[in-house]
């Protein structure tokens, strides 16, 4: 008998297509499976089984009557707590949103539903997407399958240790400094952050309006590409939305190849604070890419020095407005309305309540920022960087076909280990920021275990904006030489849990 | 650059509405001391001749149609309203001018 | 809640203080929906039913703009004579106000998309003063609050308020001037001049109705004066929605006099938002402007630049219409009026009436004079602008036309007129069923004429006499008569001939 649960999404919709599965077998074996390890890993916030269920149920109907189904009908998916449902809660991990059910749906939500995707849930992250290791929930930490005691990476820890915990074939993330590369590099997983544009971001609660974007989550580079092409694509509601054609990402993904391509390495992404084990794997890697035929460049991208002060400017700036709507007038939680207190007062009560430390770090960071007499200095300057990195990017791309690094320059760390220490936390997207801010597009996927402690190693790609396929062509070569070389996909040797 | 202050703190606080307890004053001012000491750096390039970067693409002119699109109804407006009175949003007594 | 407030005489201001005034007028546009969303804008809507995620300001609501609300900007722009911008960017204002649903307004900042431009404006006397305008950008409107359980439902007092957010994000245009200097003590009547030909001009370019009284069109003075013969500008006032041209002229003035009297006795005028007061003309204190206000602007990520093709801005420069004071200096000419007079039919909101009447084939004397003079009168006494009135210009020019073929005289087609605006119809109908029509029946005249003369005989003796003037009393008897239905001019001549005497 088939194990429903360790199929790709590509697996698990053909064989729904074939009839070989019902899509309600399949997601009532996801919902088991949640139901018997979630207590455990805590990756969702709110399970949705009776809409899974309805959805599921459409499937089966649909292909009952003949009607053609698309590349990933019935396969379930967890989505991160960002994106806006119609009927089911969204709270961003925050206080402030619990019990928020939207009125409407997110255009990322509403085309997962169109591709007759079921969606199981809504997974945890940290509150509003800041933090790097999902300890930042209101609904407390969520647990890496690799290892409960460690964090599985953050922001969207949440949909990353769904997948790394088979509740789910795909997962939705959201990236805004690494929030998606970051826990699938902790967690064995695959994650992309499209370029900047590629998906809508309609719907999606925002944080770092310029920084944000959705992505896909899986546990193989085809499962990644099939799942981009379902979300990505030009939406008139989201002005920062990208008016061209879906890079070619599926074709990519199925011809994977780097031959006679030239990969490039970035002086800068190396030195201190990487753990020895990551260097190794990263090291390895780029062997096995000059074995598969492909060319390595070193480059030197000094700006990159800078993109980390640049981000920890730019995101709280953006955020402190973002987040100012929050006010306990229209929606959410409401503090401290006794008939005495003026809104004022109530507005402040709440935002006091409902926020946790690091949102409101980042809220009083960004507020300084921006105030006046230090704009200039701080923001303004922060801007010239993000440039500098752009240019460091396109002179880098004149040379080389994508840049590869680490993801991230340690394996997950233990849960409690970085709480009490911003600055410490904040190096975990060392090497993923400065795609955010130039807005170029980057995948993390699995290249071992580090000996020391066994635990997941990412190593990311990074390719021009609208480039996107390259990585899913470089990727997919490098997983099927890897899952050659180790015989098994990495997942197999997590612990069971 | 100069370092924040537990009364610069307050006043953030203030501009944010934010209620902050005074332990969170004294316990933001240092732990912000420390990241605006981190960030800083930037000002590296201050004076540098580099246009900023305010969008990562370069779009302009994404406009749409004066066309009307469908509204929420008002309940669905109203569905998340902590309190609600004559099909608006009731909120507390506002401490406006006048 | 008016307090006391001291003022010098405006004469004794003016003899020691130099007014300079910035004013700051918000137009609403009458696009069919709203700046950044797809809500429409109609007035008169159930609360909250012209709303969205973006104009609530739902977590994860991103805006679009209105190419409605840039063109109309851009039009806007140039018919002020600004340049427009070759690459703009909306900004953010952060500040709380439970009002605006995002917590910030979407603006523009030090980026906005016409700017450095002048409008001529015309006084009473036809003197032309210029007001030079700083920018003209595009913003959005807040939502309504209603509040509650205060006596008077006013903000102060109140338990609680209610929030309707239709309005919020109806797209707005800002128009700041320049400070406006050497106005002197026709500050005032420039403040009003100025405001009253924006209006002209916005509603020539069809972008808005601009309607004061509906808040279409809202006006900030901001006023300081400095010792005549000084160059540094005084601390200012801003007196916020003064939402009428008399209240703009009256606030003006007003301030004009509190800062004069302030500064006259040594004291100094605190930097703040002023009220202004329908009922008595005053301005109360409002919000002190410290330096605690820090809106922190910047560029609005959701939104991306707006470029504005040059051959596009050409295109919309071409398609303006005829400038309204231009058009009244042609018309001016064209009726044969003095500047006085123009002002006149400008200041009654007659002049497009007028217009259409003469275009439905009254010629310009008698449009003039129906609108200024009956129609002007009776809007008056209901408040409203003679547009309003239940008559359209054709009705009026039919009117002229049935007094130039002789079959009314101006006392008949004043009937006509008060019948057709009592709803009563067309003004053939009212002809028809009041039987107003001049007696032209040459016996019937003849009688009563005779008549008139042999019930007056020493009236007509004097006439006899020499005394022409005296014609009067026995036309005055023969309309009488006649019931008014007789062609005074036409009788006139009846009893002079009978008489035989000449005129002249
Ligand atoms: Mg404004
Ligand atoms: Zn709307």
């Amino acid at each position: 008998m088939i194990d429903i649960i360790k199929l790709t999404a590509a697996q698990t919709a053909e064989k729904i297509a074939s009839g070989e599965l019902t899509a309600v077998e399949v997601t009532e074996a996801h919902l088991a499976r949640i139901e018997a390890t979630d207590e455990k890993v805590h990756a969702f916030l709110h399970v949705d089984r009776e809409g899974a269920l309805a959805q599921a149920r459409a499937v089966d109907a649909k292909k009952a009557a003949g009607e053609e189904l698309g590349p990933l009908a019935g396969v379930p998916l967890a989505l991160k707590d960002i994106f806006t449902t119609v009927g089911v809660p969204t709270t961003v991990g925050s206080k402030i949103l619990e019990g928020w059910i939207p009125p409407y749906d997110a255009t990322l939500t509403r085309k997962l539903k169109e591709a007759d995707v079921v969606i199981l849930g809504k997974t945890n992250m940290d509150e509003f997407a800041m933090g790097s290791s999902t300890e930042n929930s209101a609904y407390g930490p969520t647990g890496n399958p690799w290892d409960l005691t460690r964090i599985p990476g953050g922001s969207g820890g949440g949909s990353a240790a769904a997948l790394a915990a088979f509740q789910a074939p795909l997962a939705i993330g959201t990236d805004t400094g690494g929030s998606i590369r970051q826990p699938a590099a902790v967690t064995g997983t695959v994650g992309v952050k499209p370029t900047y544009g590629g998906v809508s971001r309609y719907g999606m609660v925002a944080f770092s309006s310029s920084l944000d974007q959705g992505g896909p989550c899986a546990r193989t580079v085809l499962d990644a590409a099939l799942l981009h092409e379902v979300i990505a694509g030009h939406d008139p509601l989201d002005s920062t939305s990208i008016d061209a054609p879906v890079p070619p990402v599926v074709e990519a993904a199925r011809n994977g190849s780097v031959a006679g391509m030239r990969v490039g390495v970035v002086k800068q992404f190396a030195g201190e604070g990487y753990q020895a084990g990551v260097v190794q794997r990263f090291n390895e890697s780029v062997e096995l890419l000059k074995e598969l035929g492909a060319e390595i460049v070193e480059l030197d991208c000094p700006s990159f020095d800078l993109a980390m002060a640049a981000y920890y400017l730019i995101a709280p700036s953006e955020c402190s407005s973002n987040l100012a709507r929050f006010d306990a007038m229209r929606y959410g939680l409401r503090v401290g309305d006794d008939g005495t207190k003026s809104a004022e007062d109530v507005t402040a009560l709440t935002r006091e309540a409902g926020f946790g430390d690091e949102v409101k770090r980042r809220i009083i960071l960004g507020t300084y920022a921006l105030s006046s007499g230090y704009y200039d200095a701080y923001y303004g300057s922060a801007q010239k960087v993000r440039t500098l990195i752009t240019k460091d990017f396109e002179k880098s791309f004149e040379q080389v076909d994508v840049i590869v690094s680490p993801t991230t320059p340690t394996t997950a760390f233990a849960i409690g280990e970085r709480t009490d220490d911003p600055l410490a936390m904040y190096l975990a997207d060392l090497c993923t920021i400065p795609t955010n801010l130039a807005g170029n597009s980057a995948m993390s996927l699995p290249c071992g275990l580090a000996p020391e402690d066994g635990l997941p190693v990412g190593l990311q790609i990074i390719a021009p904006a609208m480039k996107d396929d390259r990585l899913y062509k470089v990727g997919a070569a490098v997983e099927a030489a890897f899952v050659e070389r180790w015989g098994h996909p990495l997942l197999e040797e997590a612990p069971s849990l | 650059m100069p370092g924040i202050t537990r009364e610069e703190v307050a006043h953030l606080a203030r501009l944010a509405r934010l209620e902050l307890k005074s332990e969170e004053l004294d316990h933001f001012a240092g732990q912000l001391d420390d990241i605006i000491g981190a960030v800083a750096r930037v000002s590296e390039v201050a004076d540098q001749d580099v246009p900023p970067t305010s969008h990562p693409l370069p779009l302009t002119n994404v406009m749409r149609a004066d066309e009307v699109r469908p509204s929420l109804t008002p309940e669905q407006a109203l569905s998340g309203a902590p309190a609600q009175e004559q099909q608006r949003f009731k909120v507390p007594q506002i401490l406006g001018e006048d | 809640m008016t307090t006391f407030t001291e003022l010098l005489s405006y004469e004794d201001a003016l003899a020691s203080y130099d007014p300079v005034m910035g004013l700051e007028v918000h137009v609403e546009l009458g696009t069919k929906t709203k700046m950044f969303c797809g809500c429409s804008t109609e007035l008169g809507a159930e609360p909250n039913s012209q709303t969205c995620p973006t104009c609530l300001g739902l977590p994860g609501s991103l805006p679009v703009v209105n190419a409605i609300g840039v063109e109309s900007a851009i039009k806007i722009g140039l018919a002020l004579n600004c340049e427009i911008a070759e690459w703009c960017r909306f900004a953010r204002k952060n500040y709380f106000y439970p009002d605006m649903p995002k917590n910030f307004q979407t603006s523009q900042y030090d980026e906005p998309i016409a700017f450095n431009g002048f409008l001529d404006v015309q006084l009473e006397d036809g003197e032309i003063f210029r007001v030079e305008i700083e920018r003209a950008h595009m913003e959005e409107d807040t939502g309504k609050s209603l509040h509650v359980g205060g006596a008077t439902g006013r903000i102060h007092g109140a338990s609680h308020s209610l929030l309707d957010y239709n309005r919020a994000g109806i797209p707005l245009i800002e128009i700041v001037t320049k400070p406006i200097e050497g106005a002197g003590e026709r500050a005032p009547e420039v403040a009003k001049a100025y405001v009253a030909e924006l209006r002209e001009v916005i509603k020539a370019l069809g972008v808005s109705e601009a309607r004061m009284d509906k808040g279409q069109m809202r006006c900030d003075v901001n006023l300081s004066l400095r010792p005549n013969g000084t160059k540094e500008f005084g601390t200012r006032s801003e007196t916020k929605n003064v939402n009428s041209l008399r209240s703009v002229e009256r606030a003006a003035r007003f301030e004009i006099q509190r800062h004069a009297a302030v500064l006259s006795s040594g004291g100094s005028i605190v930097q703040e938002t002023r009220h202004f007061h329908e009922e008595d003309g005053s301005t109360t204190a409002g919000r002190i402007k410290d330096n605690a206000e820090d809106y922190r602007y910047f560029p609005e990520p959701d939104l991306v630049p707006v470029a504005p093709a040059r051959d596009w801005v050409e295109e919309l420069r071409g398609g303006l219409p005829e400038m309204p004071r231009v058009r009244r200096n042609r018309l001016r000419e064209e009726w044969g009026v003095n500047e006085h007079d123009m002002q006149s039919i400008l200041n009654a909101g007659a002049v497009d009436s007028i217009v259409a009447t003469i275009e439905a084939g009254a010629d310009s004397t008698a449009a003039r004079k129906w609108w200024m003079g009956e129609l002007a009168r009776n809007a008056n006494e209901q408040g409203v602008v003679v547009d309003e009135l239940p008559i359209t210009p054709a009705q009026v020019a039919r009117v002229a036309a049935l007094v130039a073929a002789g079959d009314l005289n101006d006392k008949l087609a004043r009937q006509v007129i008060e019948g057709v605006l009592a709803g009563e119809g067309t003004p053939d109908e009212v002809v028809e069923k009041r039987g107003l029509k001049v007696v032209s029946d040459e016996g019937a005249l003849g009688a009563a004429v005779d008549e008139a003369i042999a019930g007056n005989a020493a009236i007509a003796d004097k006439i006899r006499g020499g005394k022409v003037a005296a014609v009067g009393a026995l036309v005055g008897a023969v309309m009488k008569t006649t019931r008014g239905q007789a062609d005074a001019a036409r009788v006139k001549e009846l009893i002079l001939e009978r008489l035989g005497v000449s005129e002249g």
